[in-house]
Order: structure tokens, then C-alpha cells, then sequence
């Protein structure tokens, strides 16, 4: 292979990333506050609650399936921290007369009813064999519907400080948000690389036949995937909940298709099998990074869906570009 | 009119380190049925497939009518007047019949300016088709809605629709009942006397006495000659079709076989009633037996079935002396089973990890810290010592498994059983696809388990590894169980006459 090639190479296989790059270091140079520490700060926590959403997808990506109900599950813990963690004296508090709940239960409720759906979801997929893409697309519109009868369609606030205090508070300078979310990338790292579920993992992302052949429980390996990428939903409703003050039914609506992209832009493959935690922290981080560019350059909402959507599309091309190439 | 309907003629064909045909004749007789013969892989499949123009054959001329013909694929094949009923019939069973029949040439009607399908001329003519082999089903009907045999038959009658001169059927009974066979050979009969010629593939003695008559023999991609079935003796032909003098070298066999019964199978039987029947043997402690067949005989679906990749309605398995449900892979490794697939591809590698992740995927339950943590260091020694054992060409233990040789590929998977010190390790073609040198190496890593007292199933086609391996050999056919011969009596010509005891 001659040097010539091998760049080509590396452009193509990384060229989505090399391009968003140029953009951000275009927007950074032509607009002053980009690089701020106040916009940096801004970004790592935008991108802390998407990147804990993405490490749970991720998992559903490796082995050749995927989680639409995401985003609805983001929503509806969102919503259920929202109504147990208002304050006392707020007028439109929705369960008038219950006391001030543990934070540390509230999630944990919020963690419980996800993972029920997530187990429903790694039910539907391992044992009624159901394509994951219809069985995730069905939970979302079960979720979505649940969200509404729980909370009427009230828009939830007047939050308790030290609920919100998780999202705008700071050790040393740094993030709540940034620092949950780096433990829980560390912890996923280890189950990703030092845990027999995490080898299962890639083994049915390989090659699901197998993985069965070898011994590989596979549907409890899936179970267990849905329920931890529904128990990192959670987490991240109850965050994205503290930092916005307020939750309503539409909060995380589409959250799930930003983090597949995310997945893919970073390398997670849609063929099953490749992904490393460090490609969703890239993926999302650079994804993030671009919805703040196109910000800071202006371009209106509207354009930005459009942009957001061509390079979803791209991505995913040039990822099933490498898997062919491999045949 | 020329002598035959068909030539063949000094066809070859090679595939990257194979002769799949050496220089291989055929001639077909107009209106006569032609019956072409040769062992699993003497490369009657690849011949067809050079006719149908699936393959770019690189010497040889085909001649229909006495005019040469170039073919360069399936459809043009079609429209010269050659049609094949394959093995496995790949129809669209959710359309109907006629659309099956019409299906890529659709009768068009206009309408205004838009061609449409003609749905009523199609189901007339599939209809008048259909009667004139003597077939009258609905055109109508849903094609999943027949049987097998009744599927074949429309495909008949779709060749004899495109006026067909030739017809291959390419082992069309292997899944027909007597009634059924009945009903093909009538229509066959029906065909040669309107002069269509066909080419009868299949391993049946008695049906090539009923139906052919001429034969072609074909042996490791040689041609050997062409008979009237009236001139040749069934044990000519099966001398003829395995007449070649062993030239694969075998490592010595080690009388290493004891009488300690490791594995025994009860009568089982398959869920599917088409599968393996009533199968009873016993498997003895450092005992390498061969499990020998044609395609079809449903070796693999009998070792699949014991491994708990596949349901049993009825049988036992015993394993040490005590009965065990095999009902999934994870019951069977934990009976002390390890099962090195056929379709390595498919169920063998994983094809996007690396060798390590490939090695060790089936054992990391012995490699628990805490019973939780992975002890990635002992991983990867027992990695490092599979590699080293067997072997195992590769840069790095971290090189992914489908960059690999097939040869250094399977004996990853081999380490993948040998990690989980399996009492019983079942081998379903272990050396297919595999460079000579590196057979040598797995049939000697076959006869050091053996040494150790593992116990070893191996299934294949090779006759020629099947008696240079094996300390006793089963033979299959249909299904069944048809004999048992000890190593040291087995010739290809005993064993090919249990493999075709119909």
C-alpha cells in the first residue's frame, strides 16, 4: 500500500470528524467567545447528559440493534424527578401535601421505572424476537403516552435548589454534570473491557450465531443491555431535568436519533461488533460541537435540523463504506 | 439433426489453488436422460454452474444442436433453451404460481401509456402450462401453498413454458416421498418423448436404473466416461466413481481408542421428520470416529442436534453415564461437549474481534476475579499458550480472526474448545477449505486429544480422511444409520455402498 493511499484511507474513515473539526476551529478563529471558558464549560455540559445517553445506546448499536424509545425514557424520568422534587411552597406543585423526598430515592425511582421498560424492551427484542428497530419504536410511543397520563401534559417546575444545584453546581471549577458524567464513562469503560457481559457484548455484535454456539447466553446478555442503556436514560432525564429548572412531556424528543448519530459519527459500528467507549465520548463531543458552532455562526434553527440531518446520513455511509470494503 | 442435443466439450475450470475440472466431457443424447455422477466435491455443481454461465469456465466449448454456443449467464441461458431445477428451489412462496413462473418476463398490455401486467393472460397461459405436464394446479394459488415435489413440477413447467431443450434436475427426489418420486418420473418420461433432453443428478442407484439412460462419471474434477446405464453394474459405478488411490498423507494412526463409553446417543430423533431418524452409537475415550455420508444424510444436523443447536423429539443422550437434556450450546459445553461447526463463517468466527477475544469467548467464566472482574493477564496467557500449541500464524494475538488463513482460522476455533477442556470434542468438516499443510496440523492436533483421551466426532465428505483418521466410521444415509465399519476394514467402495443404501 502506497503512502498515498493510506491518507485517502484515513480521510475517508475519519473524514466526518476531520470536517466538523474544521468547522469548529473555523468558527473559533472568526467568532471571539467560541473558545471562552464560559462556552467551553457551556458545551461540557450540553454534551454530559447526551454522552450518558449515548454510552446506552451504544451498547444496543454493538449488537446490531438499536434504541428508539430512548429519548421518550429521558422524558419521562425527567418528568417523574420533576414531580416529586418540587418545593414545599411552590403554587402548581403537582403532588400537593407530600413532603420533601431524598434526592438519592427520587433517582433511584426515576432509574426503577426505566429499567422496567428497558427490560420489556430486551424482552421483546431476545425472546418474541421482535427487530429491534420496531419493538424500541413501539416502546417510544408506549413511553411517550405514559409520560402524558402520569404528568396530565403540565408543564412541571418550581424545582427544589437542591435538585438544580446537581446541574449548575461546581468542584474546583468543574461541573456536577461533567464530573457524573466522566465516573459513569469510567464504569462503563470497565464493563465494556474487563467484564464477561462487556466480551458477550462484541462476541454477539461479531457474530450472534456464534457467540450462541460458543455458549454465549444471548438473551439475557440483550436483557441486561436494554436495562442499562434504560437505567443511563434515566440518569440523564433526572439531569437534563435540574439543569432546564422545569420538564414537560416533549423534553428528550429526538434525543435518541442525536445519539445513534453521535455513536456512528464516532465509530460505533451500525454492522454490530466495533465501538469502544472513547468512539461515543469523540462521537458526542463532536456532535455537540457542531449544534455550538452553527450557533455562534448564526445559521437559524431551521438550517441547523437540515445540516444535523446530512450529516447523520453521511456518517452512516461512510461507516457501511468501511464494512464493504472489509468483504 | 446433430448427434447430440448437448456437448460439453474438454471443459476446465480452477479456482485459486484448485482444479475444479480438468478437462471433463459430456454429451447428452436428444430426448434421453442423461445421469451425471461423482462423489461429494468431483465438481458436478461446478459443471453446471460453467454451463449456466454462474462460472466463467476457462477452456472448453459448448455445443446445443451441433452450434456453439457462448453462455454468459442464468437468464441468457434461459432463452437458449437450457433450464435447471435446483436442489434447493429458490421461489417466492408468498406470490402465486403463475407469477413464479412469469416472474422477470412478465406478459405486458398496454394501457393508454403505461405498461401494466397482464395478469390474465399470465394465469392463462401459466394454466395451460401447468395442464400440459399434466400439473393442473391453480395459477392462482399461493406457491408456498404446495408441496416440494409440486413446487419442482412448476418449475418444470416454467422450463418446458420457455420450450427448454435441456433440463437439469439436480438431485430432485432428495426430499420427495415414493409418491412424489412417482409423479416426477412421469413427467420426465412425458418430456423425453417430445424430445427434451434432461441431466439427472443424483446419488440414487436405483433411480438411475429407472430413469436414465446414459451416465456420466465424474471423479475429483476429472472425467472418467460415459456408460448406457444397460452396460454398467452398480458396483462398476460406484469403482468408478471412487476408483482413485489415496494421495492425502495422514499422520500414523494411534491405537489410542479405549473401551471406557465417553458419549452415547439413544435412538434420537429429529424434530424435523425429514432429518435424522432413530440414531443410536457410542463414542469411547480417546476414540476418533468418523461420521461418513453424501450431502443430505443429515450428518451435521445429527451433531448439531446432540450439541442442542437443533431439536430432538425423542432419544437420549448420555454423557459419562449419565443422562443429560441438551437443550441449547451453553447445556451441552457444560456436559463437557465442544463443537467445531461446518459453516465456520457463520458459526464459527467472530469475524470483527480479535484472536484473543476469539480464543478465550466460550471459557471466561474460568477466568473470574471475584466473580466479576476479567483476569485479562491470564487471558491472555491462556492465548499466548493456544498460539504457541497449535501454531497459529498471526502477527498478534490482537489481529482480527477474519484477516487470518481458513486454515489458521479454525485452529483458533479448536483453541476455543480446547480453553474449556471438553471431554467430547464434535469436528464437522474440520479440514474443509484448508491448505494441505495445515490439514496435516489439525489432524495431528485431532490424534494428540486423542492421546490425552478426548474423545473426537469428526464429520466429513473427504473419504479418503475419513479412513485415514478415523478409529471406526458410522455411515449415514437419509437419515439413518446405515452401517458401521472399523478403520482398518474401511475402503471407499464399503463405505460408498452404506452411503447409498437408500
Amino acid at each position: 500500500m502506497t503512502k498515498k493511499t493510506d491518507i485517502k484511507k484515513i480521510l475517508l474513515d475519519n473524514g466526518i470528524i476531520l470536517v466538523l473539526l474544521l468547522l469548529v476551529l473555523v468558527t473559533g478563529i472568526t467568532k471571539d467567545n467560541f473558545f471562552s471558558l464560559n462556552n467551553l464549560s457551556n458545551i461540557s455540559v450540553n454534551t454530559a447528559a447526551r454522552v450518558i445517553i449515548a454510552f446506552g445506546v451504544s451498547g444496543c448499536l454493538i449488537t446490531r440493534g438499536t434504541d428508539l424509545s430512548a429519548g421518550r425514557q429521558v422524558g419521562l424520568s425527567a418528568c417523574i424527578a420533576g414531580t416529586l422534587l418540587q418545593s414545599a411552597d411552590y403554587s402548581g406543585k403537582f403532588f400537593k401535601g407530600v413532603g420533601d423526598l431524598p434526592i438519592p430515592l427520587v433517582l433511584l425511582t426515576c432509574i426503577l421505572v426505566c429499567c422496567i421498560f428497558g427490560m420489556i424492551n430486551g424482552i421483546v427484542i431476545s425472546w418474541l424476537n421482535v427487530p429491534a428497530f420496531i419493538g424500541t419504536l413501539g416502546m417510544q410511543l408506549v413511553v411517550y403516552g405514559i409520560c402524558l397520563v402520569y404528568t396530565k401534559a403540565t408543564p412541571l417546575g418550581g424545582y427544589r435548589r437542591a435538585y438544580t444545584t446537581i446541574a449548575t453546581g461546581r468542584l474546583f471549577g468543574i461541573p456536577y454534570m461533567f464530573i457524573i458524567a466522566f465516573a459513569i464513562g469510567l464504569l462503563m469503560w470497565f464493563i465494556y473491557n474487563y467484564t464477561r457481559h462487556g466480551k458477550y457484548m462484541y462476541a454477539i455484535g461479531g457474530n450472534e450465531a456464534a457467540a450462541e454456539v460458543s455458549g454465549v447466553n444471548v438473551k439475557k446478555t440483550k436483557i441486561i443491555i436494554y436495562m442499562t442503556a434504560a437505567a443511563l436514560y434515566a440518569v440523564a432525564g433526572f439531569l437534563l431535568g435540574a439543569k432546564s429548572g422545569g420538564a414537560s412531556v416533549n423534553m428528550g424528543n429526538g434525543y435518541e436519533l442525536e445519539a445513534i448519530a453521535a455513536c456512528t459519527i464516532g465509530g460505533v459500528s451500525v454492522n454490530g461488533g466495533i465501538g469502544r467507549i472513547s468512539s461515543v465520548v469523540i462521537g458526542v463531543l463532536v456532535f455537540e460541537l457542531l449544534k455550538s458552532s452553527m450557533q455562534f455562526l448564526g445559521i437559524p434553527t431551521d438550517y441547523q435540523y437540515i445540516v444535523q440531518g446530512v450529516v447523520i446520513i453521511v456518517a452512516i455511509a461512510l461507516d457501511i463504506r468501511k464494512y464493504i470494503a472489509k468483504k | 439433426m446433430a448427434e447430440y442435443r448437448l456437448e460439453m466439450k474438454g471443459v476446465s475450470k480452477s479456482f485459486p489453488g484448485v482444479k475444479a475440472l480438468d478437462k471433463i466431457n459430456l454429451k447428452v443424447r436428444p430426448g434421453s436422460v442423461h445421469a451425471l455422477m461423482g462423489e461429494n466435491g468431483a465438481g458436478k455443481s461446478t459443471l453446471m454452474k460453467c454451463l449456466f454461465g454462474i462460472y466463467k469456465m476457462d477452456e472448453g466449448e459448448i455445443f446445443l444442436d451441433g452450434e456453439k454456443l457462448q453462455i454468459l449467464n442464468p437468464n441468457d441461458a434461459l432463452h437458449k433453451g437450457l433450464a435447471m431445477v435446483h436442489q434447493e428451489l429458490q421461489p417466492i412462496p408468498e406470490r402465486t404460481i403463475a407469477e413464479n413462473m412469469y416472474l422477470g418476463r412478465y406478459p405486458m398490455a398496454g394501457m393508454g401509456p403505461l405498461k401494466v401486467i397482464d395478469h390474465k393472460k399470465m394465469n392463462q397461459e401459466a394454466a395451460f402450462w401447468l395442464d400440459n405436464v399434466k400439473m393442473p394446479y391453480d395459477p392462482k394459488a399461493k406457491l408456498g401453498s404446495l408441496s416440494i415435489a409440486q413446487m419442482q413440477s412448476v418449475e418444470i413447467a416454467k422450463a418446458v413454458s420457455m420450450s427448454a431443450k435441456v433440463v437439469i434436475l439436480d438431485e430432485p427426489t432428495s426430499s420427495l416421498t415414493d409418491n412424489e418420486v412417482e409423479a416426477l418420473f412421469r413427467i420426465v418420461r412425458d418430456l423425453k418423448t417430445r424430445g427434451v433432453s434432461m441431466i439427472y443428478i443424483s446419488h440414487k442407484m436405483a433411480e438411475i436404473r429407472e430413469i436414465a439412460d446414459d451416465i456420466t462419471i465424474m471423479r475429483d474434477g476429472t472425467y472418467v466416461g460415459t456408460w448406457e446405464v444397460k452396460d454398467i453394474s452398480d458396483d462398476e459405478i460406484v469403482r468408478q466413481m471412487v476408483g482413485r488411490e489415496l494421495t492425502n498423507v495422514y499422520p500414523p494412526q494411534e491405537a489410542t481408542a479405549t473401551d471406557e463409553v465417553i458419549l452415547e446417543v439413544k435412538n434420537l430423533c429429529s424434530i424435523n421428520s425429514r432429518s435424522f431418524q432413530n440414531v443410536s452409537f457410542q463414542l469411547r475415550k480417546g476414540e476418533i470416529l468418523g461420521f461418513g455420508g453424501l450431502v443430505g444424510a443429515q450428518r451435521t444436523e445429527l451433531m448439531e442436534a446432540v450439541f442442542g443447536m437443533r431439536g430432538i423429539r425423542s432419544g437420549e443422550v448420555i454423557v459419562n453415564g449419565r443422562q443429560v437434556q441438551i437443550t441449547r450450546p451453553r447445556d451441552a459445553i457444560k456436559d463437557g461437549i465442544g463443537m467445531i461447526t461446518e459453516d465456520r463463517r457463520g458459526t464459527g468466527i467472530l469475524g470483527c474481534l480479535s484472536i484473543a477475544d476469539n480464543v478465550s469467548i466460550s471459557s471466561l467464566n474460568h477466568y473470574l476475579k471475584a466473580g466479576l472482574v476479567l483476569d485479562l493477564k491470564e487471558i491472555e496467557e491462556l492465548v499466548d499458550e493456544n498460539v504457541a500449541k497449535l501454531s497459529i500464524k498471526t502477527p498478534s494475538n490482537r489481529t482480527l480472526i477474519q484477516s487470518l488463513s481458513g486454515g489458521n482460522q479454525q485452529k483458533v476455533i479448536i483453541s476455543r474448545w480446547l480453553a474449556n477442556n471438553p471431554d467430547v470434542l464434535i469436528m464437522d468438516e474440520p479440514t474443509r477449505g484448508i491448505d494441505v499443510g495445515a490439514k496435516y496440523e489439525i489432524y495431528q492436533i485431532m490424534i494428540n486429544l486423542a492421546r490425552q483421551g478426548k474423545a473426537i466426532i469428526m464429520i466429513s465428505s473427504e473419504m479418503p480422511e475419513l479412513i485415514g483418521m478415523s478409529h471406526r466410521i458410522m455411515v449415514m444415509c437419509g437419515g439413518r444409520l446405515t452401517g458401521e465399519v472399523s478403520g482398518h476394514e474401511a475402503t471407499q467402495e464399503n463405505i460408498m455402498s452404506l452411503a447409498t443404501r437408500f
